[in-house]
This record gives C-alpha cells, sequence and structure tokens, in this order.
C-alpha cells in the first residue's frame, strides 16, 4: 500500500514539476508568429516543390506575409485560383498570371533518330551526359534516361518506353519547373499553356548544321528560316542554326508548321485541318 | 558486334562478388565445422543443417512473398548466418530453438533493416543473444565433447571452461587448441579458427585490424587484472582468448563487413573496445560469455565510428621519407 | 621497393603488344586535326579553306593562358575546317586536310641521329616547348610549357619522368623507352636546364625490367638523373601517386606538384620536347598501342595526328568480332568510344577492344560496407560515402569530404564487390561541387 502511495506521489510531483518548467519555458522562448502565415500555407497545395522559388509551401507563404504586393510571387502548382485565395487572406491583390505547361523540345524518337550506340551506366541523365553526347547522331537531344521523371513529384512527365521521349501529362503538369532544372539537355521548357491547350513550338535544339542534324535526326531543326519568314507575327526568331518560337508573340496561326521541311514544329490540341485539296494540286 | 557499348571508366572489374566473398568465410569456416563435427557428431550436423535451410528459407520466403522483390539466397549472406548461428549453439539444443534462432537473425535482425548491407547488427548474434535470453538453460547446457558423438538431445552436459575459469579452474591449453572441450559447436578449437584467419587474410577477404586488437585488448587487459589480483583472475592471457567464443566472435563475428567500421583506425577503435567489453562482462559470474553482446554494443557505434573517424587523407601531415 | 603510400590496386596488367616493334602507320587519305584537346581553350585555327600546308606548319593557335599549338600533321591543302566528333564524345572543331605526298617543313632535321648538345637558354627551351605545342601525353594533356613555367615565388627541385605507364593493356611509353632511351634521356637533360633544377628521378614500374636496365645504364652518362624501379601498382602513374612513390613527398590536398618542389613530365612528353628543341620538330604525331585480349595484331604504331583511329585499326588487323566496346586509352581512365570514326589526337594513348561478355556491367547491388573501397583509395578518400552523398545531392558534405581530391582513378568502382558505379556518381559530384566552388570564388572576387 505505501509503495503504490509513494509511486503515485513520486509521480504526481515529477509530473507537476515538469509541467511548471514547460510553463515558464514556453513563456520565455515563445517566438511570435504572424497567425496569417499559417492560413496561407493552408491554402496552398502543400507539395512542398519549390517551383515558387522558395524551399517548400511555408516558406512562400512567409514569403507572402512580409511582401507589400503579390508581384512576382506565384504558386506554379495552385495557379491563379490559389493566389487569389491567398490576396484575400492577406487583402492584397493579384495579377493572374498565364498558365504554363512543361514542353519536351524534342522529338528524336528511335525511328527519327536511330540508336548508334548501347549506354551502359548507371541510368542517370546526368551522368550519361557526363560522358558523353548520347547514343544518337545528335548531340543535342534527349538521352531518354529519365531523370525528369524523377525530378516529377507530380507523376505528370514518363518516358514513353517505345520512343524513349519523355511525354508531359497536360492535366497533372503543374508548371513546378522540377524537370527544366533536372534536364542536363535543357530541353523543357515551361511555355505558355495557350487557349484550349493550344500551343506550338520547335521541337528541336540542334545547333548543329543543318546536314548534321539531318543526318542525325529526320525531325530536327535545320535552321532553314522558312518558318521566320512566313511568320506574320515576328514570333520566330533563328539563332545558332535553330528557330525558336516566342510563345507571348505567337497568335497560333500554325503558318510556321506548313512550311516546315522537317516537321520540326510541333502543333498540340488543334482540331484537325481540312484536307487543302486546292494547295496540293495547285503544287502538283 | 553489334552496337559499340558506351559506360564511364574504368573499363574493367576485379571480379570480386559479394557471394565470393561470403564463400570465402564458408570456407574458411570448414576446419572448426569439421572439428564440431568430430567432438559432437550427429548433435552438430543436426543443428547446422537445420540453421542454414532456415536461415535460407526464411530469407527466401520474405523476399518473395512480404517484400515481394528479387531473391538474394544465392549470394549466400543467409547460408553464412545460418552457420555462424550454428556455430555458436551447443549441439544439443532443440531443432524448434535453432528455427526461431534463424526467424530473428533473418526476419528481425536482417530483413526488418532492409536486407542485406542494412543491418545494423551482425544477425547472428543478434539470434544467439536473443536465445540466451529466452532459453537459458537450453543455450548454457554444453554437450561434453565425445569422438564421433552420436547423441543428439541426450548428450552428457558439463560446464564450460569459461566458467570454470570464474571458479578457479585451470584449463588445459592444448585441449582449447584442438577443441576437446565443452561448448558452443564452432567455438572449440583454436587452431581451426585461427587457420580459417589465416586463410581469410590470404584471401584479403578480411584485414588483420579487427581480430588482432580485440584479442590484443583483451589479452593485455586480463594480464593487468591478473597482475591486480592474482588469486582471482587465475588463467593466463593464451588461455584467455583460446577459451568461449572470443576467437570466433573476434575473427568471424565482429569482422562481418555491414556492421563493423570501414577504416583503419575505425576498426582499431571497435576492437579495442569490444576487447575491453568483452573482459569487463566475463568478469561477471552471470554471463560468462561477453563477447556477443561487447559485439553488439560495438556494433551500435559503428555507424557513430564511420563518421567520425577518417582515413588518412593523402598529403595530409605526412612527413616526406628519404 | 618504392611505391606510394596510400590504397592502390593491382589489376592484370594484360600488356599483349609488349616488346612489339613501334611500326610507323600508313599515311591516311584525309585528316581531322583536332584543335580542342581535352583540357584547356581549343587552339584557334591560322589557316583557311584552300590553303596549302606542309607537314609541321603551324594551323591552329594556342587561345589562353592553358592552350595550346597545333600543327599540320601531313601536308596538302585545307578542305575545311568544321566540326567533328572526336574521342571526347563530342562534335569539336577539328582542321581537315586533303593529304597530298608527305612534305616537311625545310627546318625540321628529319635524320636519325642523336643530338646531345643543347646550348639554348632556359627562356628558349621554354618558348621552343610551347610553339612546337606539347602536351603531356600521359593522357591529360596539360600543356608542358605551363609546367615548365613555375609561378612566382616557387622553385622546382626535381623532375619526376613519369615511365610509369601503370594503366593495364597499354605499352606505347615502354616501347619508347626502349627504341628511344638516349633521346629521352637527352629530353630530360633539356627538361632539367629549363626548370633549373640538378637532379632527375625516373619512376619505371618493376614489369619493364628491360626499359630499367637500359635506363640505369644510360643514366651513367648523364649527371643528376636517377632511375628508380618502382613496385607494380595502381594509379602510380598519377601525378601525386608518382612524386609520393618517387621522391617520397605528398602534395597536400589542392595544391600543385610545384609546392613540394617537383615537376612531373611523362617520357612520351620527354622524347616530344627532345624532337622539338634539338630537331626542330612539332609535336604532330605520336606513338599509340592498338591492343585487346582478341587482338589479332596488338602493336604499337607511331600515328600521324588527325588520322582517323579506323584507319590504324585496320592496319593493325581490324576490329576483332567479338568487341563489345571500343575504348580510347587505358581500360581503367580510358573513355569508351562511339565509333571508331574519330580522329588521333595528342591525347590518345591507345585503342583497346574488350571482348563482349567483359565489356557490360553487372548488375549493382547493394552496398554491403565491405570498405573495400575505402581501402584502395590512393587519395584516402570515402568513396562509399561521396557517392551515397552525391545520389543525395549534398554538396557541401562532399566538399567537407574532399571529393575535389578524386583523381578519378577507377579503383573503388574496379575493386567494389558489389558492382557500384561509385566512379560515376562521384565525377558527377566533383563536377557539380567544382562548380559550386567556381562560381563562389567569383562571386568573392
Amino acid at each position: 500500500m505505501n509503495l503504490i502511495l509513494v509511486s503515485i506521489l513520486t509521480l504526481v510531483v515529477v509530473g507537476a514539476l515538469a509541467a511548471v518548467i514547460l510553463f515558464f519555458v514556453s513563456k520565455k522562448f515563445h517566438v511570435f508568429e504572424d497567425p496569417r502565415i499559417d492560413e496561407v500555407e493552408a491554402a496552398l497545395p502543400a507539395a512542398n516543390c519549390g517551383g515558387c522559388g522558395f524551399p517548400g509551401c511555408r516558406n512562400f507563404a512567409n514569403a507572402c506575409v512580409k511582401a507589400d504586393t503579390l508581384d512576382g510571387l506565384l504558386c506554379p502548382v495552385g495557379g491563379t485560383p490559389t493566389m487569389e485565395k491567398v490576396a484575400e487572406i492577406l487583402g492584397k491583390t493579384v495579377v493572374a498570371a498565364a498558365p504554363t505547361v512543361a514542353v519536351v523540345r524534342c522529338s528524336g524518337t528511335c525511328d527519327n533518330r536511330p540508336r548508334k550506340n548501347k549506354y551502359d551506366g548507371v541510368n542517370h541523365c546526368f551522368i550519361a551526359h557526363n560522358l558523353y553526347s548520347g547514343e544518337t547522331g545528335c548531340s543535342w537531344g534527349c538521352l531518354g534516361l529519365g531523370d525528369c521523371e524523377l525530378s516529377c513529384q507530380f507523376d505528370a512527365i514518363h518516358v514513353n518506353p517505345v520512343t524513349m521521349i519523355p511525354e508531359v501529362d497536360e492535366d497533372k503538369c503543374t508548371s513546378c519547373g522540377a524537370c527544366v532544372k533536372a534536364c542536363p539537355k535543357m530541353l523543357i521548357e515551361l511555355r505558355k499553356k495557350g487557349p484550349k491547350s493550344r500551343r506550338i513550338y520547335v521541337s528541336c535544339r540542334s545547333q548543329d548544321k543543318g546536314p548534321i542534324t539531318k543526318k542525325a535526326c529526320e525531325v530536327g531543326c535545320i535552321g532553314c528560316s522558312k518558318c521566320f519568314k512566313v511568320c506574320p507575327h515576328d514570333a520566330i526568331t533563328i539563332e545558332n542554326n535553330l528557330a525558336f518560337i516566342h510563345d507571348d508573340k505567337c497568335k497560333l496561326c500554325r503558318k510556321c508548321v506548313e512550311v516546315c521541311p522537317t516537321n520540326s514544329i510541333i502543333e498540340l490540341n488543334f482540331p484537325p485541318r481540312k484536307v487543302k485539296t486546292e494547295e496540293t494540286a495547285v503544287e502538283a | 558486334m553489334d552496337k559499340l557499348i558506351i559506360s564511364p571508366a574504368p573499363h574493367i572489374h576485379s571480379g570480386d562478388s559479394i557471394s565470393k566473398n561470403m564463400q570465402a568465410v564458408i570456407i574458411a569456416l570448414m576446419p572448426a565445422y569439421l572439428v564440431a563435427l568430430y567432438y559432437f557428431g550427429l548433435g552438430a550436423l543436426i543443428v547446422s543443417f537445420t540453421a542454414i535451410v532456415s536461415c535460407v528459407l526464411f530469407e527466401y520466403l520474405i523476399q518473395k512473398f512480404i517484400l515481394k522483390g528479387d531473391t538474394t539466397i544465392k549470394d549466400g549472406s543467409a547460408a553464412l548466418t545460418g552457420l555462424l548461428l550454428a556455430f555458436n549453439l551447443p549441439s544439443n539444443i532443440p531443432i524448434y530453438i535453432v528455427i526461431v534462432g534463424s526467424l530473428v537473425a533473418i526476419g528481425i535482425a536482417k530483413m526488418s533493416f532492409g536486407g542485406l548491407g542494412n543491418n545494423p547488427f551482425n544477425p547472428a548474434l543478434v539470434a544467439r543473444v536473443f536465445l540466451l535470453i529466452s532459453f537459458p538453460v537450453a543455450m548454457t547446457s554444453w554437450p561434453v565433447p565425445e569422438a564421433l558423438s552420436m547423441h543428439y538431445l541426450d548428450a552428457v552436459t558439463a560446464p564450460t571452461t569459461l566458467r570454470n575459469m570464474n571458479f578457479g579452474v585451470q584449463p588445459d591449453t592444448l585441449n582449447l587448441l584442438i577443441g576437446n572441450i565443452g561448448g558452443s559447436m564452432g567455438e572449440v578449437s583454436g587452431f581451426a579458427l585461427l587457420l580459417g584467419f589465416a586463410y581469410l587474410l590470404y584471401k584479403k577477404v578480411i584485414s588483420w585490424h579487427i581480430p588482432v586488437s580485440i584479442l590484443a585488448t583483451s589479452a593485455v587487459f586480463i594480464y593487468i587484472l591478473h597482475l591486480a589480483a592474482p588469486e582471482s583472475y587465475i588463467v593466463s592471457p593464451i588461455d584467455y582468448i583460446l577459451s568461449g567464443g572470443l576467437l570466433l566472435g573476434a575473427i568471424y563475428m565482429a569482422t562481418d563487413y555491414v556492421t563493423s567500421p570501414m577504416t583503419k583506425p575505425g576498426m582499431l577503435i571497435y576492437g579495442v573496445g569490444i576487447g575491453l567489453l568483452t573482459v569487463i562482462i566475463r568478469i561477471s559470474p552471470v554471463y560468462p560469455e561477453g563477447v556477443s553482446f561487447a559485439i553488439l554494443i560495438m556494433n551500435a557505434f559503428t555507424p557513430l565510428i564511420n563518421t567520425y573517424v577518417k582515413p588518412k587523407r593523402f598529403g595530409e601531415k605526412v612527413k616526406a621519407k628519404k | 621497393m618504392r611505391t606510394f603510400r596510400i590504397g592502390g590496386i593491382h589489376p592484370a596488367e594484360n600488356k599483349f603488344s609488349a616488346g612489339q616493334k613501334i611500326k610507323t602507320a600508313n599515311l591516311p587519305k584525309q585528316v581531322a586535326i583536332p584543335l580542342a584537346h581535352y583540357i584547356g581553350a581549343p587552339a584557334e585555327a591560322v589557316v583557311a579553306k584552300g590553303d596549302i600546308v606542309k607537314v609541321g606548319q603551324l594551323i591552329g593557335k594556342a587561345n589562353g593562358f592553358i592552350s595550346a599549338n597545333v600543327h599540320a600533321s601531313v601536308s596538302g591543302k585545307v578542305n575545311k575546317i568544321d566540326v567533328q566528333l572526336d574521342a571526347s564524345g563530342y562534335k569539336r572543331a577539328a582542321v581537315f586536310i586533303d593529304v597530298d605526298g608527305d612534305e616537311w617543313l625545310e627546318t625540321i632535321d628529319r635524320t636519325q641521329t642523336v643530338v646531345r648538345e643543347c646550348n639554348l637558354t632556359k627562356e628558349e627551351i621554354i618558348k621552343k616547348v610551347a610553339e612546337a605545342g606539347i602536351v603531356g601525353l600521359g593522357g591529360a594533356t596539360f600543356p608542358a610549357h605551363v609546367k615548365l613555367s613555375p609561378p612566382p615565388g616557387k622553385k622546382a627541385e626535381v623532375l619526376v619522368i613519369n615511365a610509369v605507364e601503370c594503366e593495364p593493356y597499354l605499352t606505347c611509353d615502354h616501347q619508347l623507352m626502349l627504341e628511344k632511351g638516349e633521346e629521352i634521356m637527352v629530353g630530360i637533360s633539356i627538361l632539367m636546364k629549363a626548370l633549373d633544377v640538378n637532379r632527375a628521378v625516373v619512376g619505371i614500374e618493376n614489369n619493364k625490367k628491360d626499359a630499367i636496365a637500359l635506363f640505369q645504364k644510360l643514366a651513367k652518362e648523364f649527371k643528376g638523373v636517377e632511375v628508380t624501379a618502382l613496385k607494380v601498382q595502381y594509379p602510380q602513374g598519377g601525378e601525386k601517386q608518382l612524386i609520393d612513390a618517387a621522391i617520397g613527398r605528398q602534395v597536400p590536398s589542392g595544391a600543385l606538384p610545384i609546392e613540394v618542389g617537383a615537376v612531373v613530365q611523362n617520357v612520351g612528353t620527354t622524347f616530344a620536347v627532345y624532337e622539338a628543341v634539338q630537331k626542330n620538330k612539332p609535336l604532330f604525331e605520336r606513338v599509340m598501342t592498338i591492343t585487346g585480349k582478341s587482338a589479332t595484331n596488338p602493336g604499337n604504331y607511331l600515328v600521324r595526328l588527325g588520322t582517323m583511329l579506323s584507319e590504324v585499326v585496320d592496319q593493325a588487323g581490324g576490329v576483332p568480332a567479338d568487341t563489345g566496346k571500343i575504348v580510347g586509352g587505358g581500360p581503367m581512365m580510358g573513355r569508351s568510344l562511339m565509333t571508331l570514326d574519330v580522329p588521333m589526337a595528342k591525347g590518345s594513348a591507345g585503342v583497346l577492344f574488350i571482348q563482349n561478355m567483359e565489356s557490360l556491367r553487372k548488375k549493382m547491388q547493394t552496398c554491403i560496407r565491405c570498405g573495400k573501397c575505402v581501402n584502395v583509395c590512393p587519395m584516402g578518400l570515402e568513396p562509399y560515402l561521396l557517392m551515397n552523398q552525391s545520389e543525395r545531392e549534398m554538396w557541401a558534405d562532399m566538399e567537407s569530404n574532399k571529393v575535389m581530391d578524386c583523381i578519378e582513378c577507377g579503383s573503388c568502382s574496379y575493386t567494389c564487390p558489389s558492382n557500384r558505379a561509385l566512379l560515376d556518381y562521384i565525377r558527377f559530384g566533383k563536377s557539380t561541387v567544382g562548380g559550386i566552388i567556381r562560381s563562389r570564388q567569383a562571386r568573392k572576387s
């Protein structure tokens, strides 16, 4: 009996002492944190992907609370709706940013760009890239070892096992930019999603001269300038034997797609073209 | 010649592999195994066979049906664990205890941490200690050696040299060497174990650092105790390291790749630690055999040693020769 | 017997082409002379399409401090200056010359007589070496004249000649020593003069006993030259390892050999220096080894720069049928080639055919923490740890664990029983950490 009593008393005393110490310590070392940070953090997607440029959602929330305006602060995952919620909490305004999506600028599939060698090393693009220019004749194109796939937290990019080229799942892509950083060949670009997800881009990064590119890959950009000449909106520039379509100027007229001799300009999500019987007749 | 292969240098490999290392250790254990078969006969055969088969089987089952991955039983590490476990058991122990031990070794000490390479503690020793605490009587009734014995569970038992030492009985060095003493089946013959050590050194499977530092430390420590109190510590350092599981532990258990430090200075620290702990634990009359505890305790320090003890870097504080 | 003090491995030597006389390779129809070598800035072309050039004529001018001149290796007409896939696996600038005859510059002394006297001053020698475009022929291709001009405040004390050839298979340096021993000795004395030192140590591995005997005999005629036999151990040809082995000094982490008063030159480089200084012959040809376990005709060939490796290989009996991988250089540090249609460069020490079954790596298994990589690392690093940190992108930890000291010798990957690609990851980590360090230094200044 005595033993039980002593045990209980000891426990009570120890517990009470600990509580008192904890109470004073928590008072003494209390850190004030703006409660709005928690609110903003709750409104964020909690992906901690770093796409906003901050390490984790909480740091981004902190930055939003401290900033005077929300200009330049964007959660690419949540996009404008999320930023509107954040703005509401903070009583600030937000400018709607055009949603972007990742595109892979290489079409060098196994058919278009035959493999000349067999890579036998660690399956990482960065290690292969350190070693040599790739299994094919093109030293600019995709290595196909899937570092982008590994870097993606949203399961939005996958290397197609048949073509060995990564494909982006538009619905899942949050344009956080992780794959852009992961690709050692710098093939991935964040482009404006465009109306109805319609996009036009040059799917090649080869800066080799035309004949070299052509020899290595059937769908490489050879820098022939045909698209540059045909573009009515000055949206295309040619640098280092490579065409680039600026998405802020492009009006999606698709004239460049028609003239490209190597089919290296890709159009996405457009309705199928009408068969232009007249033109072909004239050409023939 | 199809497509040329491209890979980063180096383009040649030594041909060394996990299974080669495991095989070498198993070969090195063979002399001691033969001695065990000679002195403990049928019991040794049954216990070792059960331990090896059940360890390999448990590894296979866990990898196949619980982890649902590739099985790695071919690398020989499970078989080695089984053999080492058997070496740490008395030859008259019932089969079900051996199987429980195998399950603990493979299931708890190895697979639950992620399999070979990730286990912090030596699986065979975890199993041994588990059995020692769970089945203290079965684990400490050592059969008396008898040439080509046909006894198994019915073997005659007697106290071991270590317990006798604590009671003041001087062991016989020759018997310690050839293994004509009671004890766990693999630990009895000092000569056979040293023969295996020589083979491992020749094959460069292990380096001398861990075994030698353990043996030297415990010998020196017991000699100091002997000088301080000759009437309590009667045993000579040579007999001391030959008796009990010290040689088996120092050569085959403490040198387990996964659970020992990777740098030479780290190995020495680890070995000295095991040597000291072994003697300290052995002094206690409750556990006359302290090697397994000592090794497990130092296993826990291995990550710490690996983090803080760096190898000697090139160009760091060296004197010019000549 | 002396060797370096930390780590090291001893792979099977497989020196099949040892003792094969150096054969002069046939002149090709066209050469593509690379303007870029592995280290340093590419040279700037000083010829244009249509120019007629002679053998030994300058075609590429050194561009920057760590860069070397490039000379025409054949006579003929410049066809074009264009990119060409080279042994590095990337396309880089090269001068294409259509061969027409074999007309050498008149200044080059083509006789075989050995000229011993050298009355040039230190500066004149270094100038000649620089003009001749000599780079380290051991593989790293570091410009030789840069090594001969120590930074202000530093003084060379010992010249160490790298005659180790620790890479398995390769024999080009060994054969060169046997055939051009006297010339190399003269080259050593010229280098000693250029560096103003009175001691030179030639380190030769003990598997080249004939070369050791020859050099010990020759050394009696040359003042201050010592010949040291070294225990066969890879990577003894590494600069820091060789200095440790030959003269017992260890270069501190991050420092150059001149810090301990040593300058290292390869034997091939020494021979090139002899030819440049005494014979006015710039570096436009070198000896290379063509070998492999199933090579029909392993041998050592004197090849002009820019010759396509495929042409040399054809003269050596062609590519064996069971070849799975072709390596430019030795098996430990050489680069696997994408194709044989790459031009021979100054650093090309050999072509090695690796058989099918040997060329694929075995499956990578988990690390069993055996510590063998730590044991063999000649720099005293912990490869297993660096690999883990590289995988997890822990760059700061890698730096504090001295990843920048790694000499990429490959001993760790060679020895790993789990076939782990240690060096692949370490090399990646090293290049990343190097970039971080450079950007930090750039920010500071």
